[in-house]
């Protein structure tokens, strides 16, 4: 089992129960349960999750850098795309 | 023959040296790893597991110094005594042949302390069935870790099965070992301190069996088994990493941070 043979793992830690899995980095390993195991160790030592997922970072489809423009540009000018005309109720708190 | 009356005190700070030793030994021999393991991933892994190991140690020995109070600290056992007054396993002491050594030898001994601390954890003595019982979190997960890699390292390339049946072969003479008891066991599982690790040796092999089996590794026969390492009598290995261990604290007596 060569290093270089060893995909590479996007890992998500949730670091409470009922909140969402954010992207903490990658990790190399074998196969999923091992890619778990390591990311355990390099994402956990601190307790830090409750949960974690493994994805295999080829799995994953992404925007490249070139739709930029064409993906996020057009909603730069909707501004009735936000909230922000609404009142906030006075007794709302951490809207 | 003379029966002699062993002191309980005495015999738990006996019984105490052996688990601490056994986790001191093997936690710093894991920490060879630090920097050299094949992936920086499990290089991460085997660090957190000596860790965790000296954790334990520092547990126990700590423990072994209230018990009789004798001046000494739990860091004077660590760093000032010598390689006979060493009551670990001499399995724990065995050399980072490599990587498959490390993990065969963890996981024997994984295989044995997850099932001898949880019963070690309804121990009368609360703080040794404290110390156990948070213990049995951690091994559980040791144990997760060395049976992949046994499973992994089995069933890969020729080479990687070739070198994992090597470190089999020739670490199965320290198993008989893990499940020695002599009369400071006796006094103590009379008052419901210490159990007795045969009990649970059926389950060990079971495990060990059907993982080695699952791994299509072969459990050597015939094997002289070799003892000694709980009355002090020690291989070669422990000598050298004692040395190593051990030389800061005995050239600066007394230092601090």
């Amino acid at each position: 089992m060569k290093n270089e043979e060893w995909k590479i793992w996007e890992v998500f830690v949730q670091s409470k129960s009922g909140e969402p899995h954010v992207h903490a980095g990658n990790v190399h390993a074998p196969d999923a349960e091992l890619a778990l195991q390591n990311a355990r160790d390099v994402y956990s030592r601190r307790n830090e999750a409750v949960s974690i997922w493994v994805v295999p970072a080829d799995q994953i489809t992404a925007t490249s850098p070139s739709d930029a423009g064409p993906f996020f540009d057009p909603a730069n000018d909707k501004a009735y795309r936000h909230p922000q005309f609404y009142n906030v109720p006075k007794g709302v708190r951490g809207f | 023959m003379q029966k002699t009356i062993i002191n309980i005190d005495e015999a738990l700070y006996e019984y105490l040296l052996r688990l601490g030793d056994d986790n001191l030994i093997l936690g710093h021999r894991l920490s060879e790893w630090c920097g050299h393991a094949p992936a920086l991933e499990e290089d991460i892994a085997l660090a957190n597991i000596a860790l965790d190991c000296i954790g334990q140690a520092n547990a126990f020995l700590t423990l072994a110094v209230q018990t009789i109070n004798n001046g000494r600290t739990e860091d004077d056992l660590a760093f000032f005594r010598n390689e006979t007054e060493f009551k670990n396993l001499l399995l724990v002491e065995q050399p980072d042949t490599d990587f498959g050594y490390t993990i065969v030898r963890q996981f024997f001994y994984d295989v044995f302390v997850l099932h001898f601390y949880q019963e070690l954890s309804k121990s009368r003595n609360e703080q040794l069935a404290g110390i156990s019982a948070k213990a049995v979190k951690e091994i559980t997960y040791h144990l997760r870790h060395s049976r992949q890699w046994i499973l992994r390292l089995g069933g890969g390339t020729e080479e990687s099965s070739t070198r994992i049946q090597n470190a089999v072969n020739d670490l199965w003479c320290f198993t008989d070992e893990i499940f020695f008891k002599n009369e400071i066991d006796d006094r103590l599982i009379e008052e419901g301190i210490a159990f007795d690790p045969r009990l649970i040796k059926h389950k060990w092999e079971e495990l060990v069996e059907q993982t080695l089996s699952e791994a299509e590794l072969k459990i050597p026969e015939n094997v002289f088994m070799k003892s000694g390492g709980r009355y002090g009598r020690h291989t070669e290995s422990l000598g050298h990493l004692l040395a190593e261990m051990q030389i800061v604290a005995r050239s600066y007596p007394g230092a601090k941070w």
